[in-house]
């Protein structure tokens, strides 16, 4: 290679307009994104081992328990209500350990090299957590294949399941920015693996995801109201199944939760660098 | 004139200078009123055991702390006024092994490039020319976990240099290299140096590298900056056949330190050249 010497191009003080701040948020999140994707090209292992679990909850647990009607669902076979649900949950195991990828990622550098680029921590947050809905795209396949072989009644309308799959990536977005918030928290692995295992089940059995909140006592009750998990199930529920469902209302809280979940990560993240 | 914009802007101004930094973990002063300049083009290290402070210094340079009195300015910006316009002046290698395994060597370089804006119809030839200069083109489709430690090092260095930074700063980039990967990086940075111009500040605790190495040097120790010059000079200080160990041990002492680094310190260490094998 010949020799080229670049003309130095210092530094300007201006700071950038909210276009190009937007633009930059975009570009980093697409990019962190593909760069998901590529890491699940080349290792599809996780793919294959993640859909174990879900298969096991539609096939022995949703069975069983259509079988027995133990559960009362109205109209619809449990193994069809069971479904979104077990999307949803599926999607949250992922995201729920994201922030330990964030460690994993500060004891070998990584982190530190790309706090140290031209990203706003928020952009580098924000690019993790749709990072995390990316990989929770492929529960969202997998579940759909099994009820389909399963013979639940979802309605395949393409519109349907894009917004299916963008309420999973919401939500997995949330539970994502949640777990590295912990980690800025805790800092160490083995703290957060107890803490992801410690809230992931009451996040589930608190939410709609296995039965309708009617049959819930009333304690549980107020927990699902502020659990953004149940708002994913309502909206799988209504896209997939026809239920009744806010659409509006549940896509508003997945948004703004993610959006704070974003802000509240990005304000911790620095921790993780020091 | 707005703050942290210093006296001396732009091309005109020192690639780095650092003012009286100081810098505290808790009650332990980490960088304790540390001054020096480096000039454009100049090759500067830092030196100095586990603890000195050097790898602190590097972090407010790199503007992943905030110094907490002083500044450090880069080409007249202060980093932590402007930490965007500086992150985008630099080449960082930090002392952790820092490729992602689960990549390859093009997606590693690849993925600094778009965070570094590179235009997307010069992406592509600039990811394969950085991989170029390293030696890693043949190389470049295989997953990152497949290289040995230099290779990895000099992967990283085509990292850093993708977005062609002003300022070039390597945390310790040799450390757990053997004697040989250690020169063939050598080699590669002074190359690079000749072929952009650019500055390199490094931190090593190699003085015989340093030695070899650097335009000048600054010897930390506990925080402070106990000497600064070129190698020459500071050796002719003490005599006429001293290494910069000599300058080293006349200016730190020969007493073991307790406060050599701490547990993080020596495990990121550990865990840098363990995994160079």
């Amino acid at each position: 290679m010949s020799a080229v010497r670049v003309e130095p191009r210092v530094g300007s003080a201006d700071r950038p307009s909210l276009l190009a701040s937007a633009r930059t948020l975009g570009g980093r999140c697409l990019t962190l994104c593909l760069v998901e994707l590529a890491k699940v090209r080349h290792d599809r292992t996780e793919l294959y081992t993640r859909a174990i679990q879900p298969a096991l909850w539609l096939l022995i647990f949703g069975e069983t328990f259509t079988r027995i009607h133990a559960i009362p669902t109205g109209r619809i076979p449990y193994l069809d209500y069971l479904a979104p649900g077990i999307m949803a949950q599926s999607a949250l195991f992922i995201a729920i350990f994201y922030g330990i990828m964030i460690i994993w990622d500060r004891d070998f550098g990584i982190l530190t090299k790309l706090l140290a680029t031209p990203t706003p921590r928020a952009a580098l947050v924000a690019g993790k957590a749709f990072a995390a809905g990316v990989r929770a795209i492929s529960q969202v396949v997998v579940v759909l294949v099994l009820s389909a072989i399963l013979g639940v009644t979802f309605d395949w309308n393409p519109l349907r399941l894009a917004g299916a799959i963008l309420a999973v990536v919401l939500g997995s977005a949330f539970f994502s920015t949640l777990s590295v918030t912990i980690a800025g928290l805790v800092m160490t692995r083995d703290r957060l693996m107890g803490i992801g295992q410690a809230i992931t089940m009451p996040l589930f059995f608190g939410s709609n995801a296995l039965y309708p909140v009617a049959l819930m006592p009333a304690w549980l009750r107020t927990l699902t109201v502020v659990n953004p998990l149940s708002y994913e199930v309502n909206a799988l529920r209504g896209l997939l199944l026809g239920t009744a469902s806010n659409l509006p209302v549940d896509f508003a809280v997945l948004l703004v939760s993610s959006i704070l979940g974003i802000l509240v990560a990005s304000s911790l993240l620095p921790r993780l660098a020091r | 004139m707005s703050r942290g914009v210093g006296a001396r802007t732009g091309a005109d101004a020192p690639a780095v200078d650092c003012r009286e930094l100081v810098y505290r973990f808790g009650p332990v002063v980490a960088v304790d009123g540390v001054s020096f300049s480096v000039s454009a083009g100049e090759v500067f290290g830092l030196l100095g055991p586990n603890g000195a402070g050097k790898t602190t210094t590097i972090r407010v340079l790199t503007t992943l702390l905030r110094p907490e009195e002083g500044e450090i300015d880069v080409f007249g910006l202060a980093t932590h006024r402007f930490p965007m316009q500086v992150r985008r002046m630099l080449g960082y290698v930090p002392q952790q092994l820092s490729v992602d395994a689960q990549l390859t060597g093009y997606e590693n370089v690849w993925l600094f490039a778009r965070l570094f804006d590179v235009p997307r119809r010069e992406r592509r030839r600039r990811v394969l020319d950085a991989l170029d200069l390293v030696g890693l083109s043949s190389v470049a489709d295989r997953l990152a976990a497949t290289y040995s430690g230099g290779m990895i090092r000099r992967l990283e260095l085509a990292q850093a240099l993708v977005h062609r930074p002003l300022v070039l700063v390597m945390d310790e980039p040799t450390i757990g290299l053997d004697p040989i990967a250690r020169s063939a990086v050598w080699e590669r940075v002074l190359e690079l140096r000749a072929m952009f111009g650019m500055t390199v500040l490094l931190t090593t605790h190699y003085m015989q590298e340093a030695d070899e190495l650097c335009d000048r040097v600054g010897l930390m120790h506990r925080g402070r900056l106990r000497a600064l010059g070129s190698p020459a000079s500071l050796k002719a200080e003490i005599g006429p056949e001293a290494t910069l160990d000599d300058v080293f041990r006349s200016y730190a002492g020969d007493e073991l330190s307790e406060e050599g680094g701490t547990y993080s310190d020596v495990r990121r260490t550990r865990r840098t050249a363990g995994r160079l094998g």
